[in-house]
């Protein structure tokens, strides 16, 4: 019986096979940085710290495709060991959003009451300013690094991730197949996590797809502000804060850190849309 | 003001407390993980034990957290924020003086952004599918993945260094120069719009969408209006509502992007404050900031709540 | 009631119209006429393409869509008029009523500023001139108070207030021609007679024509002068009322008589037509209705044509006077 009430959550995997060409091609390049960053110590070829002090800030040769830095590092070798950086800092935050807000969203949707009332006035405050201050300053205390700076900003998104999950945790909660699961004796955590999570996975999945975007471009300010990635630690963000200290000799280097950048954080926002029309048709119309 | 509109501020300004001491206690208690004793530190490397309490004594460091909180949040809202703990100047000062090349550029950004696109978005909206509108729907998506100060550095690249239209860093005083200023505050500014743009656009377009493919768009048609008329009187204020909520998440998001704008710009705003207080642990100041900041989110959102019925008679007063 | 065809030339005339989506063809030799202050049903089941045909004399249908024939109002065929001209036309000679005013009014303007709007595009009318017009308005289609409900907004009023101020704005001008689609649907019971009554005392004190489509037979019979029942796009019958009632031509016809409840001693089943509407990919070539009929026969796979049976009737069946259908006395 239990089986028929439960509502028709589709696998992951029937998306892959629905999203429109954009999303299939933003997945492949995605891919391919994944694999650039697990691969980089065998693709790169030179050791990102390697420094070369007589062929500093050089332009584009054969030998350096990309030119070398003000420490005569291949640029190029940075920015393939710097794709492992970005992307570890972007999966990291957006886990540690997830780990906080989807229990809280949860909680607050399922069990209303004042319950959720003091929860929703908290993500309301804490979403009502700059998010980035707010990540500099739990920076500040956590102490300055690459994986706290993420954890400020995982803690930063979470209140956007326990809002949606509440929203939609109140949409599912009115469905009749939760009444009737607990019409069985089905406990609040069973029902919570057989029905209701599944069910908000969904909308869950456009949304993290979407904070990757955003945690990537927030790893590159705190790496660029300092805050983040340690020299001699290569980072997307890092880079473009020594492109930007070198800007007047060699403007060049700021180029390919920053295409990096965009194209990735590009192609995880046009990934993420192209899941939310998969996911609900009336949106294929525009 | 009539009575319940005076009752509804009233309400609406109390419900603005709840939200400046969340914001300020997250802050406040995650300052205080922070390894080691600030009064050691703030002494000094030689300080006698006398010295060391006297500091204790003197920032109140000795008090429970609470109550360290509680006098915190009592003098700041008497406007006194405390003193820097490196410098030892009044936060509140520092705050006021780096405000305004701050605010500047922000409210700078928010009418590029506006100025370009809403044009842009209604354009997209009534030629959809047309070459504009795949145009505009692609710089949107570009525009919003685009670092911002990487975009700045290209400009400073491009229009500073070596075109000297603009300078490329430093702010212009607006109360005694307001020329020069807006001269300093242009790229800073258009830096920031890009994705304020892309940001409108996107949101604009789709809202107009919905709005001309509904049913009463059908009936002004058959009223025999012309389709000017049909999405600039009545199509722009039917998204009204979606228009101002863009602006105000605008307006939140841009406080926060300043930050890094302002490090490439070497803008002497709250966000370089901010960033230097961060790195050198000087608490009162990081507290002080978000406590500044807070309060203008809160006026901005306040501008827009009351803006909305003015626009939407459907919002209730 | 006119039981003649009018001598003076038709107000409105539909000739020959195909509307079409991709290849198929959804309404298809669509032809029937309005005449100066004549009120007319357009009777037939959801999908029958009866709204897509109303919108389309007004030109506002889905681009998608391609028309073929003629519509012509007054002599002009509006289907060859340039945008600027067809504007015109809109909301001055010919307006349109919808069926959910809710969702059909713009809900950020007051019922007033709507109203004056339609006068002032159509007219040189100022301020207080236009206002003075509208509370007029107002008053005619009955809205109690009008000086006051003139600035409420549309969420303000009660569903039988907006569909009056939906034909208050659609008076306003003063047309030769409304169209009026579902206009009672969506309100309740008691409200709906109260709507038609209106429609029928406005369309006779102001000889206002009236083309009325709608799915109830029974609103039609007491409001129109005149029926065209319509299936899977195509005019299968064109009749009088009284006609019609007494006598009707065309099996489908029958059947949407019959299947109207009514007081009856005897306890039967209520009679319904088998089958269902075809759809698009379905739709035979011959009569449209052949497979659902009871009363078809080899020749019924032929295409029908809408011809004349009688002066001032018309239908769409090659055996209509084989056979004498029930109607409503029956």
């Amino acid at each position: 019986m239990t089986a028929l009430v439960l509502s028709a959550a589709r696998r992951p995997v029937d998306f892959i096979i629905v999203l429109d060409w954009r999303g299939r091609l933003s997945a492949a390049f995605l891919l391919l940085m994944i694999l650039t960053g697990l691969a980089a110590p065998l693709i790169a070829p030179y050791s990102p710290t390697d420094q070369d002090l007589v062929n500093m800030l050089m332009p584009a040769t054969a030998e350096h495709p990309l030119g070398t830095d003000d420490l005569g590092r291949d640029v190029l070798s940075r920015l393939i060991f710097g794709t492992g950086a970005s992307l570890y800092a972007s999966f990291l935050a957006v886990t540690v959003a997830t780990l906080i807000g989807v229990p809280i969203g949860l909680a607050a949707g399922f069990f209303s009451g004042w319950l959720d009332e003091v929860i929703s006035r908290v993500i309301d405050a804490l979403l009502s300013f700059p998010g980035i201050v707010l990540a500099i300053g739990v920076t500040g205390a956590l102490g300055i690094g690459l994986t706290n700076a993420m954890v400020a900003v995982g803690i930063v998104f979470s209140p956007m991730v326990a809002r949606l999950a509440r929203a939609r945790t109140l949409i599912v909660r009115s469905e009749l197949y939760i009444d009737a699961a607990r019409c069985f004796g089905s406990s609040s955590a069973h029902v919570l996590r057989r029905h209701v999570l599944p069910n908000i996975l969904q909308s869950l999945l456009v949304q993290m797809t979407l904070l990757l975007a955003s945690a990537l471009l927030a790893e590159a300010s705190l790496s660029f502000l300092g805050i983040g990635v340690q020299a001699p630690d290569p980072s997307w963000g890092a880079m473009l804060a020594r492109g930007y200290s070198y800007m007047e000799i060699a403007p060049e280097q700021m180029y390919p850190p920053g295409f990096a950048i965009l194209l990735t954080a590009l192609a995880f926002n046009v990934l993420g849309e192209s899941l939310r029309v998969a996911l609900d048709p009336a949106l294929k119309a525009r | 003001m009539s009575g319940t509109a005076l009752r509804t501020s009233i309400w609406r300004a109390l419900q603005v407390i709840p939200v400046v001491i969340i914001a300020t206690l997250v802050v406040f208690l995650l300052l205080q993980l922070v390894p080691g004793d600030p009064a050691i530190t703030l002494a000094g490397e030689n300080a006698t034990p006398e010295q060391i309490e006297q500091i204790r004594a003197l920032y109140h460091l000795d008090q429970p957290l609470l109550v360290q909180y509680g006098q915190w949040l009592f003098n700041a809202m008497h406007g006194d924020l405390a003193r820097s703990l490196m410098s030892g100047e009044e936060v509140t000062r520092l705050i006021l003086q780096n405000l305004l090349p701050t605010l500047l550029i922000v409210i700078c950004a928010m009418t590029i952004s506006l100025a370009i696109g809403i044009p842009l978005g209604v354009m997209s909206a009534i030629h959809r599918g047309g070459l504009l509108d795949a145009i505009a729907t692609a710089l949107a998506s570009v525009g919003i993945a685009l670092p911002s100060f990487w975009l700045g550095m290209i400009l400073i690249n491009f229009l500073a260094l070596q075109h000297n239209i603009f300078p490329a860093t430093g702010a212009g005083s607006l109360l005694t120069d307001p020329l020069n200023a807006l001269w300093h505050a242009f790229l800073p500014a258009v830096a920031l719009a890009a994705g304020g743009v892309a940001e409108i656009v996107r949101q604009l377009r789709s809202a107009l969408l919905e709005v001309l493919d509904s049913q009463h768009v059908r009936t002004l048609h058959a009223k025999g209006l012309s389709p000017a008329r049909i999405v600039w009187q009545h199509a722009m204020k039917n998204v009204s509502t979606t228009l101002l909520t863009v602006t105000g998440l605008l307006f939140n998001r841009l406080l926060g992007a300043t930050v890094v704008i302002e490090a490439i710009f070497a803008i002497p705003g709250i966000g370089s404050l901010i960033v230097r207080s961060a790195i050198a642990k000087d608490f009162p100041i990081v507290q002080g900031v978000v406590f500044a900041m807070v309060l203008l989110v809160i006026l901005g959102n306040l501008i827009i709540d009351i803006l909305y019925p003015i626009f939407d008679p459907r919002v209730a007063r | 009631m006119a039981n003649t065809i009018p001598a003076r030339p038709p107000l409105l005339e539909v000739r020959n119209v195909c509307v079409s989506l991709g290849g198929a063809d959804l309404l298809r030799n669509i032809n029937f006429s309005v005449a100066p202050g004549e009120r007319l049903g357009i009777v037939g089941e959801s999908g029958c393409g009866k709204t897509v045909m109303g919108l389309s004399i007004l030109g506002l249908a889905s681009s998608a869509f391609r028309l073929r024939g003629e519509i012509l109002f007054e002599g002009r065929n509006l289907l060859d008029l340039p945008a600027k001209a067809m504007r015109h036309v809109r909301g001055r000679e010919i307006s349109m009523i919808f069926q959910e005013p809710m969702v059909t009014l713009d809900p950020v303007f007051t019922v007033g500023q709507q109203i004056c709007e339609t006068l002032r595009t159509h007219f040189k009318l100022g301020r207080k001139e236009a206002r003075e017009r509208a509370i007029d308005a107002l008053a005619q289609v009955g809205i109690p108070a009008p000086a006051e409900r003139i600035d409420d907004y549309p969420h303000q009023l009660s569903g039988g207030m907006r569909q009056r101020a939906m034909i208050a704005i659609a008076l306003a001008c003063q047309p030769k021609l409304i169209i009026a689609d579902e206009p009672t649907t969506a309100l309740d019971v008691t409200v709906q007679a109260q709507i038609t009554n209106l429609l029928v005392n406005l369309s006779e004190k102001n000889g206002t024509a009236l083309l009325f489509i709608t799915h109830d037979l029974g609103v039609v019979a007491e409001t129109c002068d005149r029926l065209i029942t319509m299936y899977a796009g195509q005019v299968v019958e064109n009749a009088g009322i009284d006609d019609f009632l007494v006598r009707p031509l065309h099996p489908y016809s029958s059947g949407l008589l019959r299947s109207l409840p009514r007081m009856s001693p005897r306890k039967t089943a209520l009679p319904s037509i088998p089958g269902r509407v075809p759809t698009i990919v379905e739709m035979p070539s011959g009569c449209r209705f052949e497979p659902r009929c009871s009363h078809s026969s080899p020749a019924c796979k032929a295409e029908q044509f809408l011809s004349p049976a009688g002066e001032t009737r018309k239908v769409s069946c090659c055996r209509h006077d084989e056979f004498v259908l029930p109607g409503v006395l029956n």
